[in-house]
């Protein structure tokens, strides 16, 4: 799985919990939670949602390398390369 | 033999659109069973029966404009004959599982350029009346939100002045002003050290799968309704010059939804949940507040609210109350601050807490007294379990 696919299925995720949000509010490097008014139940959500696709559970203590798109990308890739 | 009549769904309402019937004549009906939808400027709220029986007959047609306290139905009572309901005798809907995520409204309404096919989202009736009217939807100002029935009218009178009303904005402002012209508020607030309790469902959480983790929220709400059962004063109503105390812990929980406007549902019978059971059945009620699919007895049963601004920044909200309530709760923003402990100076998880109470129903040693045990219990987290 590519970097860019995770991408995809996180803003997929984001969307499918808050329908609300377009693709083109969520951008790169902004914190995901502040700039998208996205609050701990949704941001939980998401992360189940990602959970159940991706295999791979965030634990809270690493919810600050999860903070922004981008981050959330690198983070769900290395954790993928990790079980490999 | 009873009548069924349109509930008041706030104390603003003055009157809903019937939209449509759950159930036909001669259905048996049971107490807490759903059995109508009604468009109020909250949205659409399925409203329940508060008794056993048969429908005998349906008095009005859907769409139909009701006032508060018109007969909707006629019922059969089956067994002893019972009284009108009381806020103590009102059902407990069971707890539903958070509903599904496909379940999120596949409707999206593009805001910058509206393409021609883009649905505009109206009510099933507005939809309906429009068409009768020969009106196009979308012609008119979408971003009011949910176009409902009775916005029509004025939309399609004003179609050059844009958008107009807003429902729920006029809900809160006539009730905010009640509570600021009528409640002599009082406002008390602590500091509580969050540290013992994150640190306790930090390490609570490491052990769970993520499907079952606690949020914070959860577990602050849990000790409020705690507290509020050591000091049930401030759980209540002022009404009639009178101060009533509500056996339920039906606390309201303010959610903001994401397009503008506030809702505060009632979080139903929460003194006899735990702390999971808190989590699910928060859970629960966020998903439907946000999907518009909320029962009548949650906007109408609060009996008093829980606001948590903690989550955009804020340290500290002072609430105006929601009348007949008697106080409202305000959560802050957890930050990491500087606390003594003995001589030494730490560094701590720090939240304020506020009470905003009425100064009619209770006095300031009631709200301390409340604050006082909500750090309490927040400093011995294992027994919110």
């Amino acid at each position: 799985m590519t970097k860019d696919q995770i991408r995809q299925s996180i803003i997929k995720e984001i969307i499918q919990v808050a329908p609300d949000i377009e693709e083109g509010e969520i951008i790169s490097d902004e914190n995901i939670q502040r700039s998208l008014e996205i609050d701990s139940f949704d941001f939980l959500k998401i992360l189940t949602a990602l959970y159940t696709q991706l295999g791979v559970e965030v634990p809270e203590t690493d919810y600050a390398k999860v903070d922004t798109l981008e981050h959330m990308a690198a983070y769900f890739l290395q954790r993928i390369e990790d079980l490999n | 033999m009873s009548e069924f009549k349109m509930p008041s769904l706030g104390a603003d309402m003055e009157s809903a659109v019937l939209m449509e019937w759950l159930v036909k004549e001669g259905d048996p009906i049971q107490k807490g069973q759903i059995i109508a939808e009604v468009e109020t400027s909250k949205g659409v709220i399925e409203i329940e029966v508060f008794e056993d029986g048969v429908v005998e007959k349906l008095l009005v047609e859907p769409e139909t404009e009701c006032t508060v306290g018109t007969p909707l139905a006629l019922i059969r009572s089956e067994g002893s004959a019972k009284k009108e309901p009381s806020a103590k005798t009102v059902s407990t809907p069971e707890v539903k599982v958070s509903a599904p995520k496909t379940e999120a409204k596949p409707v999206q309404i593009q805001k910058k350029e509206p393409a021609p096919e883009v649905r505009i989202k109206a009510s099933p009736a507005a939809r309906r009346k429009a068409q009768e009217l020969g009106v196009d939807l979308n012609t008119l100002a979408p971003e009011v939100g949910t176009i409902q029935l009775k916005d029509l009218d004025t939309l399609t009178q004003d179609l050059d002045k844009g958008p107009s009303i807003d429902g729920m904005r006029q809900a809160i402002a006539k009730a905010m002003s009640r509570s600021n012209a009528e409640i002599p508020h009082y406002y008390l607030s602590v500091s509580i050290n969050m540290t013992p309790a994150l640190a306790w469902l930090g390490e609570l959480n490491s052990k769970r799968s993520i499907k079952e983790r606690i949020l914070p929220a959860a577990l602050l709400i849990r000790a409020v309704v705690l507290a509020l059962a050591e000091v049930p004063e401030l759980n209540g109503f002022w009404q009639n010059d009178n101060h009533l105390i509500s056996k339920a812990i039906n606390p309201g929980i303010a959610i903001a939804l994401r397009k503008g406007g506030l809702i505060t549902p009632a979080l139903l019978d929460a003194q006899e949940m735990n702390l999971d059971t808190t989590m699910q059945s928060l859970d629960d009620l966020i998903t439907r507040t946000r999907a518009n699919k909320l029962r009548g007895s949650e906007i109408t049963q609060q009996s008093v609210t829980i606001t948590n601004l903690g989550d955009l920044g804020v340290e500290r909200v002072y609430g105006v109350i929601y009348p007949p309530q008697v106080a409202i709760v305000g959560l802050g923003r957890i930050i990491d601050a500087p606390w003594a402990e003995g001589d030494a100076l730490t560094v701590r998880k720090v939240m304020q807490a506020t009470l905003s109470g009425d100064h009619r129903a209770t006095d300031g040693r009631i709200g301390a007294l409340f604050l006082d045990k909500l750090n309490q219990l927040l400093q011995r987290p294992q027994e919110l379990l």
